[in-house]
This record gives structure tokens, sequence and C-alpha cells, in this order.
């Protein structure tokens, strides 16, 4: 049957889609330098919300509370924390609260710590579409990250009411708030880029990554104040980009005194670099993602 | 120009043996570089590749449907996974002109959590479509999927059957102008698996193109233009369907042609004083050692050696499904006299006349007796394994979309039974007994 009519469809065809452009796809080996193709990603900016819509709407399936878990985590631990360093320990919290101090630095660490979890496990979770299907990668890992920015902000809301209550006012430097949380954001998604390529080749990332934000918890300024870091390691302190975050949220929302220029900019800068590489690396590695999962 | 829409030239992709999934952890990955300098003085150095595709070059119509077929490993599927751009190749080039949908396996992130409903959009958006797109065609995907009463209902609380329903549903809504497609035709059951053909058949029948990778043979003679037989990575052979197909059947000779019965291990309790020597196929149209198409007849030869005078010998056959179902016998004495037989050879030639037993593998057994207490000279319920291939014929049949092992001649007869009318000729005989339609005799062979 196909045989005779085998001629017809193809000038039906000509007829139908007259658009003279066709678009083309070429697929060659990739050698050397991999383009980053953004454009592409932009295009299947529905693919993207999709898949944050899915995560959110399975997430919290069959849990009693639900969403409240978004809140529950950073507030248990802001208690936790008040209670041993605020109260047994004596952190000192640059004039404010401590409560409102260490949860003002855990929200955006949350941010920062579960996009980067969720990230790095990103590709390994969806082996099952990188083996059947085509789109560009870099939609996974970029998905998690929204998905932690909406627990972001419900957390938001809790740091909110605590303000209400302890009659702070958010200074002056409020404005910069969105600057900070797409740093923490990029930094995350930078390391996330690094990690989830690998983690497919390695399944030890999948362990490795609960104990490196743990470490990296401590070594952010979030349970005690930079100003308790003595100056000469101040640099150091730099080279974490959520130092920058964290300090900088103290002083946009509770107008806490920290000088703040040299470690923003230094670790703007390196947020910069993680976010640039990883995504080098990312699409590098990328032809290799279905053959080794 | 733009008459091509797909071209493929050079394609080879090479992957590595044993050593990529076993370095799964750091830790491996580690041991294995220590003990690398050990393995090259035993002589093991080099990493050993395999190309699982080598040198693939054709070329692709607009409007064409190509089949691929071959034996697993054979190279379809890392194809496939090139074509719509899952992995990379090592070596060639592919392009694309149009927009390019693949279809690996139908289903690809139904979550089960989510519903019918939630399923169909976000499926719809893994493959490819826009949500506008997806909208429109809700409704169509919906009824084609016959789920309307479960679209708020979890797809974890949806029958197998229904899940195939919905995710093939969708995907057969996709409208690209090149569609990749793997075996998902190998799902669902037979009215389901029907349906979906059909729709393959509306697709290319649209002047899409389309290419196909099967292990369904009818399937792929009844709606590929040309067929492209890999094996070990490379080009086969490329042709029309029948003859591309007839040969990769005919290919693997696995059976003798003639099998030595004699030397077969027997069950106890023979009497032995007759014994099956030898079977031979003598079919004009077989493709191959004990391989013949759907719907020829079936012609035997079984050389017996009688040992003693006996008052008379009977040949008996049974067909059964590798299963061991039996769904066919026959006995020599329906169409011989039973006279005495004395010690000698024996060829007794049989044939089953127009064999309409659905494409597949069967077992042939024989067996002797001899007197009226049935008791066996000689047995081999599992003599043989026979082939019944694929055919035109069987495609015309639609064989593929039947589920029994046989399939017998029925005349089918319709009347208009509403009006007083009647046509003639056909009208009386169906008229009589319209309950009794199945039972109606086959035309005369």
């Amino acid at each position: 049957m196909m045989h005779t009519t085998g001629a017809t469809p193809v000038q039906k065809m000509a007829g139908e889609h007259e658009d003279p452009v066709i678009p083309t796809i070429r697929i060659r080996p990739s050698r050397g330098f991999v383009p980053l193709r953004l454009r592409e990603v932009w295009e299947y900016r529905e693919l993207l919300y999709f898949l944050c819509w899915r995560t959110i709407k399975v997430r919290y399936k069959q849990t009693i509370l639900g969403g409240a878990w978004a809140i529950l985590q950073p507030l248990v631990t802001m208690v936790v924390f008040s209670v041993i360093f605020g109260r047994l320990v004596g952190v000192p919290s640059d004039g404010v609260p401590y409560p409102i101090f260490a949860y003002a630095g855990l929200l955006p660490w949350q941010l920062f710590a579960q996009s980067l979890t969720e990230s790095g496990n990103s590709l390994v979770n969806n082996e099952h579409l990188i083996t059947k299907v085509y789109f560009p990668r870099l939609v996974i890992p970029a998905s998690t990250v929204l998905v932690s920015l909406l627990d972001f902000a419900v957390a938001g809301t809790v740091l909110a009411g605590m303000m209400v209550y302890y009659r702070i006012a958010p200074g002056v430097g409020v404005w910069a708030l969105p600057l900070l949380v797409l740093q923490a954001v990029c930094a995350a998604l930078g390391i996330g880029l690094w990690l989830s390529p690998l983690n497919v080749r390695y399944r030890d990332i999948r362990h490795v990554i609960p104990f490196l934000t743990q470490c990296w918890l401590f070594a952010t300024p979030i349970a005690y104040p930079s100003s308790l870091v003595p100056p000469r390691w101040r640099v150091l302190l730099g080279l974490n980009p959520m130092a920058g975050v964290v300090e900088g949220f103290r002083w946009a929302l509770l107008g806490t005194k920290a000088d703040l220029g040299g470690l923003l900019a230094l670790s703007t800068l390196i947020t910069i670099g993680l976010l640039v590489s990883g995504a080098v690396y990312f699409r590098r590695m990328e032809r290799t993602f279905a053959d080794v999962l | 120009m733009t008459d091509i829409a797909v071209h493929v030239e050079g394609l080879g992709k090479r992957y590595r043996l044993g050593a990529a999934p076993a370095s799964r952890t750091a830790y491996d990955a580690i041991a294995a570089a220590f003990r690398a300098p050990f393995r090259r003085l035993s002589g093991n150095a080099k990493p050993e590749h395999i190309w699982a595709l080598k040198n693939v070059t054709f070329d692709l119509r607009r409007g064409e449907v190509l089949g691929i077929i071959g034996r697993n490993g054979a190279g379809k599927s890392t194809l496939l996974k090139i074509l719509s751009r899952i992995t990379e190749p090592t070596e060639g080039a592919v392009d694309l002109y149009g927009r390019v949908s693949s279809l690996l396996e139908v289903g690809t992130g139904f979550h089960p959590e989510l519903t019918g409903r939630e399923n169909i959009f976000l499926n719809g958006a893994i493959l490819g479509m826009h949500r506008a797109e997806i909208v429109r065609k809700f409704d169509e995907i919906v009824a084609f999927a016959e789920v309307e009463r479960f679209l708020d209902t979890p797809v974890k609380h949806y029958s197998s059957g229904m899940f195939v329903r919905l995710a093939f549903a969708v995907a057969a809504h996709l409208e690209p102008e090149i569609l990749l497609v793997d075996e998902v035709l190998a799902v669902g059951d037979a009215g389901f698996q029907k349906k979906c053909l059909g729709k393959m058949g509306d697709v290319a029948r649209e002047g899409r193109t389309v290419l196909f990778v099967s292990h369904n043979m009818s399937a792929v003679l009844r709606l590929c233009d040309r067929v492209i037989h890999l094996d070990g990575g490379q080009v086969v052979t490329e042709g029309p369907p029948a003859p591309v197909v007839a040969r990769y059947l005919g290919g693997s000779v696995e059976q003798q042609a003639v099998v030595p019965l004699d030397s077969l291990p027997r069950g106890s309790g023979l009497k032995g004083r007759a014994r099956l020597i030898s079977a031979t196929l003598l079919n004009r149209e077989r493709l191959g050692a004990w391989k013949l198409p759907f719907g020829s007849d079936l012609v035997l030869e079984v050389h017996v050696s009688v040992l003693e005078r006996l008052p008379m010998l009977e040949l008996g056959l049974a067909i059964s499904t590798v299963t061991g179902f039996e769904i066919a016998s026959s006995l020599s004495s329906h169409s011989l006299p039973p006279i005495p037989r004395g010690p000698g050879e024996y060829a007794f030639q049989i044939t089953g006349s127009e064999l309409t037993l659905a494409p597949g593998t069967y077992r042939l057994g024989l067996g002797l007796r001899t007197d009226q207490y049935y008791e066996l000279e000689d047995h081999l319920p599992e003599a043989l394994d026979f082939e019944i291939l694929v055919s035109d014929a069987a495609a015309q049949w639609k064989t593929d979309t039947i589920r029994a092992a046989v399939i017998p001649k029925f005349r089918f007869q319709c009347a208009n039974s509403s009006g007083p009318t009647m046509e003639k000729g056909a009208g009386n005989a169906y008229g009589r007994s319209p309950g009794s339609g199945l039972g109606g005799q086959a035309p005369p062979v």
C-alpha cells in the first residue's frame, strides 16, 4: 500500500508546510569545547515548568504535614541553634535577638543547601527521562533550583512574622535582597552542575552531598556572626560564597552592621566562576550521560 | 535537497566493554588505576571496545516509512538513540530536516502519584509538545485512550492496560515531521495493538517520515516502504520489505534439514520393534530448514525402520506450542489403510494442506504404534521445532493482531437483515441460521 501512494504524501507535505525554513538538526560527535546553547534551554521552558510542577505536586503526597515541612526544617534548626548556641554557649548575635539572627541566616542557607542537594542528585533521579527522551539536560538541575526557591518563599513568611514579633523594620538595604537570593541560587547551581555529572559516573557523590552541606553549614556564619572570625581569617571566609549571602541577608533585613563590601565582591566573583565553570563542565559531560546512566 | 528528511552518513558508535559500568564508584576507579600496571603485565593492556554501530549510511525521503530490523544487539536501539539525540555518535554525521519526535518507550516520565489528566500534560511536555498543543488535543487523547472516567484518578490505580493506552494516546498525538519509533507496539492486548498499528498507518499516510524499529515482522511488512536489516552494527541488506524480511528470517539456520531422529534420547516403556529414523521438510516454499511461510502446506518425509514383522504400523504426529500445549494431531490411519509391515525401511510422506498456524515456533512430536492396545513402539514428543514465518499472506490476515495459534479458514457472510428485501444468493444461506455464522463451512480448497 505504501509503495503506490508514496509519491502523493510528499506533494501534500510540500503544500502544507510552505514555510521555507525547515528546522534542521545536525548531529556530529562533539569535540573540545561544547557551546552552552542557553537559547535552547529557554525554548524548553515549558518542560522546566512542568518538571517543577511535578516535583511540587508529588513531594508531599502521603504526608500528614504536607507543605508545612518547608517551614518546619529551618524553624526547628533555628530553635536548636537558639538553645545551644544562643543560650548555652552564649554566642553573640550582632545586637539582634539570637533566634531571628539565626533564622535570617538559616533561610538563605536552606535555599542554598536544598538547591545544591537536589541539583546534585537530579540527573541520577531523572535517569528514566535522560535515557529515553532528548531535551537540553540543563533543564533538570535548573528545575530543582526553582523548586527550592518556592520553599524559600514559604519559609520566608516565618521570618516576616518574627520581624513583626521582634519589631524589627528592614533597613535601606532591603533592595539588595533579590540579588543575594540570586547569588545563593547561582552558587548552589554552579556546584550542582559540577556534582551532578560526577554523580552520574561515581555514585559516591550521593553520599558525599549530605556530608558536604553539613560541614559547609558550620563554615558559614549562620550560628555565629562573622565578626567572631579573626580578621586574618576573613579572606578565607570570603572564599565561601554563602558567607557574603548570609551576612548580606542580616544586613538587609535586620540592619546589622558588618563590613560587607570586600566579602560580597569576593563571593560574587567566586559564584560567577562556579556557575560558568559548572555549566561548561556539565555540557562537556552531557554526551556521556545516557551511556553511563 | 528538501526531498531528504533524514541523512545518515558513516555513523558509528563505540562503547567501552565492561569497564564503564564497573567503575560506578570512585573507589572502583581508584582501585582500577592501581591495578592497571599489573594488568598491563598480564597482557590485557587495552580496554576493550565494541562498535555497536559502524559505518551506517542511508537516506530517508520525506514521507517514507523505513523499517529497521535485526536481532537483539544488532545496533537498532543505538541507531535510534543517536537519531533521537539521547546519545552522541563516535563518528559520522546525521542531518534531520524537520521537527523530530522520538518514541523509545510509552509513558516516559509518567508519575504514578499523578492523575491521568496531570500525566497527559507532563508526558506531553516531556515529549516536546507545547501546553497549548496539549490543551487543543486533550479531548482527542482522552477519547483514544478510553479513560474518560478515570481522568482524575492517580495512575497508580490504573490497570496496566489503561496505563499503556493512556501513555500511547499521548505519544500518538504528537505531530512531528519525522517520527522515530521503537518497538512500542509490543504492549497492550491484541485489540489495542491493532489500534496502535492503525494509528501508525495513519501517521504514515499523512505523509510523515517514520523510522520504525521492530521485531514485529508483520507490522514491518504492512507499514514500511523500505527496510534496513542491521547485523553487528552494520547494514546487511536494504530494500523493499518482503525480500529483506524473508532473507532476515531465513538467515538463521539452527535445525538441520534432515533431523536425525534415530540418535535422539527416548523415554522408557517403548517396545522398540519399529523406530523413527529421520525427518525432512520437503516444502517447496520453505525459507530455510524447518522454516516455512504462513499459509503454505506442510510437507514432511519421515523415515521409519521396522525390525520385526508387525500386524500394522501407525505413524502419528502432534503439533504443540513451545509452551507444550498440543494444538493439532493426526494419524496415518486417517488416510492409509492399516496394512501389515515386514522388516525394512519405510518412508512416510505427510502433507498438511494450507496450515494456518499463526507465525511462531512450534514443536512437532512423532510416534509409532502397532496393535489395537496402542502400545507405543517409538515416541518422540519433542522430535523437532519448526517455525512459521510472517509472509505477505500473514500481513493480509493481520496475524499479528490475533492471539490464537491456529487461524483456520472461515467464511463470513453478511446480509442486510433489517429490511424484507434480501440480496440474491447470500440471503438464503444466511437467513436460515443467523446464529451459526462461525460454523459456516470452509470454502473448497
